[in-house]
């Protein structure tokens, strides 16, 4: 009897979370099967599901109308590049947050956390005449820049819960045993803690990748990545669903192979600390 | 190795040399419009007559072009050296010394050609600040078998009456068939286009001489009313959403009996590729109202090449701007995609070319419909701006969206016309005071 009650349970969660994931997962859907619409098909209502001409004529017309690989080749570069010195500037912050915090330490916290809750726009123009001045304007180099500085407080904060779930202790026996400071974070402590590094890592890029103010307003021919490339689809006068979501599937189509290969990743590295 | 030392020499020599060869790279700030798009293809005409100039495109939303391109301007960012702008634009821009007044474009260009009303608009004490590129007034566009169904004519120069009662005939909603689609999206650009346009046949407008906002006054109350009560007598549901693209697809798909709205939308809807009823569009100018039957709207609009102050490469721009706005370049389109995909509204020689005439058959009536807009007296009221369906000066953008909300919840029915035009009132009453213009 118990065992029937369970599996009826089992199934309605089963049930439950399929619905869940489609219903997070139909943006997505919709926009991949827009892409094979023809502009009148894309706007019909009723919305045609599945039974439509099936089309390849956006992506021919994307791909020849844009430089996408221009445009991943950025993407790439911006998002990895300010993960990769976020996190070398971020661990050794969240290290010493969490095995030397002192009496300030939750309200440093809550003051690089409060960096984001201003809207950027309100820094756009003291930022733009600072890029205009440096040279900075449609670089690659100044999109990362700005990047990990807006991404900072988030990596920090990851990295300090995931560092506190790990025990000093074992950080103290390392210094016993003669161990520098330089030595205890990259032989002990990141060891210990590469889950959590790499679900913020992973994390990180998805942010990074998709973030479009930045990168739609520091950047022109040069430096534009996906966000750009997405931007330039929609059209004030002339029908363009399809073509958009043509570009839109072609502009995440990276990040979502990444974030597929690399869920158990993720996932183990969002539920740390909480299992144990 | 002493070969290869000087072969190695020789090379890199010859590679200086070729970096020496100065190229310039244009950078071109444009909008997604088909006109625009058909421009990128053709530019191996432009790189053929002009080797040593490159160019490189960046192509944005219209909302994002404008703010990342008037953040470049203002901070003289200089990161483009060419922009496409609108006749909203060009006027302030240039009184802000923004913008390079044009006037190298060289003999073949003939300014005198184009249309006086689009010239007017790009110019500025005689100056022409911006090239137009294409140009749009609105007129009324209309089912030819719907209205002989329902048994209406729609004269060629119809007044607001005859439309509603058309539209009201027109419409039988068993079949999904609306009588009239207006533009009901909020934004100074979308809805506001419309109803400012047809605030101006009604005789209103939006300042007085002295710049006090007019929404208490009788003509916007009659306007919005009449707009109000017609949508939800024979608009679709949902209008309040409803901007250019979404009445185009609705006409497009038979099921709008009248369409008010930007000339340019004629290629559209006759266009049989897309259009389910290409061969069924009847054409007259925008309706009149109690303004008198010379006061059309006077909506104007153009996308406009212009060069910032901001550029090294003016001389290079003003070449390129020549070569896209010329009468050589409608030449170039007609001969290798049609007459019927010319940019059109720019130039006279453009409606004198009977083979253009026979290809669309909305020339004349997009003729007609441009010459007569009046942006320098939008209203029959005197004004102390310029603009037909909007307000030439930098706070508009602001004021006409939040205006545009009102209104647009007006026709969702989530506040009455009274109320939608006294919260209009006191907001524009309050910015126009913030901006120093009532004192």
């Amino acid at each position: 009897m118990a065992r029937a009650i369970s599996t009826r349970r089992k199934l309605t969660f089963s049930i439950l979370g399929w619905a869940i994931g489609l219903l997070i997962f139909f943006p997505i859907l919709w926009t991949f099967l827009t892409s094979f619409k023809t502009e009148g098909t894309a706007i019909a209502t009723p919305p045609q599901f599945l039974f439509f001409d099936w089309t390849l004529e956006n992506y021919h017309e994307v791909q020849a109308r844009s430089n996408y690989m221009k445009h991943v080749t950025n993407s790439i570069v911006i998002s990895v590049g300010s993960t990769l010195i976020g996190l070398a500037l971020a661990i050794p912050a969240a290290w010493a947050m969490a095995f030397s915090p002192t009496k300030r330490t939750k309200d440093v916290l809550m003051w690089m956390l409060s960096t984001k809750m201003m809207p950027p726009v309100g820094v756009l123009v003291p930022l733009y005449l600072i890029f205009r001045d440096w040279g900075l304007l449609d670089t690659r180099l100044g999109l990362v820049a700005v990047l990990t500085m807006i991404n900072l407080p988030i990596i920090v904060w990851m990295l300090y819960t995931y560092f506190k779930e790990i025990p000093g202790e074992i950080l103290e026996a390392a210094r016993m045993d003669g161990a520098s400071l330089m030595k205890e974070i990259v032989y002990v402590l990141t060891p210990m803690a590469v889950p959590g590094i790499a679900s913020t890592m992973l994390l990180n890029i998805i942010l990074a990748w998709n973030e479009a103010f930045w990168t739609l307003n520091l950047s022109a021919a040069n430096a534009a990545p996906l966000t750009a490339f997405i931007a330039s689809y929609s059209s004030p006068e002339g029908l363009f669903w399809a073509k958009l979501s043509a570009a839109s599937t072609m502009a995440i189509a990276p990040i979502l192979i990444m974030g597929w290969f690399s869920q158990k990743q993720l996932v183990r590295g969002l539920t740390f600390g909480a299992v144990k | 190795m002493l070969t290869r030392t000087l072969l190695l020499g020789a090379a890199s020599v010859l590679a200086m040399a070729s970096f020496a060869h100065a190229e310039t790279t244009l950078t071109i700030a444009t909008v997604n419009n088909g006109d625009m798009v058909r421009m990128q293809k053709l530019t191996d005409d432009f790189s053929k007559k002009n080797p040593d100039i490159k160019l490189e495109w960046v192509t944005l939303e219209e909302n994002v072009l404008r703010q990342r391109v008037t953040t470049d301007i203002a901070t003289k960012g200089g990161q483009y050296d060419i922009l496409t702008i609108g006749t909203y634009e060009v006027p302030i821009w240039a009184k802000q010394k923004w913008l390079l007044p044009l006037d190298g474009l060289g003999q073949a260009y003939d300014a005198d050609d184009l249309l006086p009303a689009i010239k007017d608009a790009v110019s500025v004490d005689g100056k022409l600040y911006a090239s137009p590129f294409y140009g749009e007034s609105a007129m009324v566009m209309y089912r030819k078998d719907l209205a002989e169904k329902a048994g209406v004519t729609i004269p060629e120069k119809p007044t607001w009456d005859q439309i509603a009662e058309a539209a009201k005939k027109m419409t039988d909603k068993s079949t999904e068939t609306y009588g009239i689609c207006l533009r009901g999206k909020a934004g100074w650009g979308e809805n506001m286009a419309l109803l400012t346009a047809m605030a101006n046949s009604f005789g209103a407008r939006w300042f007085d001489e002295k710049w006090q906002p007019q929404f208490d006054q009788p003509e916007w109350k009659k306007a919005l009313t009449f707009y109000v009560d017609l949508m939800k007598e024979a608009g679709p549901p949902g209008a309040s959403s409803n901007g250019f693209n979404e009445n185009l697809a609705l006409f497009q798909t038979g099921k709008c009996g009248i369409w008010i709205d930007a000339t340019v939308a004629a290629s559209f809807v006759t266009n049989p590729k897309d259009s389910k009823v290409a061969d069924k569009v009847g054409y007259a100018l925008f309706p009149t109202g109690d303004a008198g039957p010379d006061n059309h709207g006077n909506w104007l609009w153009a996308w406009n090449l212009g060069i910032p102050a901001g550029t090294q490469k003016a001389e290079a721009a003003q070449k390129f701007v020549s070569w896209a706005t010329d009468k050589a370049y409608t030449e170039l389109v007609a001969s290798k995609e049609g007459w019927a995909n010319v940019p059109p509204g720019t130039r006279k020689s453009l409606y004198a070319n009977p083979e253009y005439e026979k290809a669309a058959p909305f020339a004349k009536i997009t003729l007609d419909a441009m010459n007569a807009a009046n942006t320098s007296k939008p209203s029959v009221k005197p004004v102390p701006y310029t603009g037909g369906q909007f307000v030439a000066i930098p706070e508009f953008q602001g004021i006409g969206t939040a205006v545009g909300q009102q209104f647009s919840a007006a026709l969702a029915g989530s506040v009455k016309v009274d109320q939608a035009l006294t919260s209009a009132q006191q907001l524009t009453t309050r910015e126009m005071t913030k901006g120093g213009y009532i004192k």
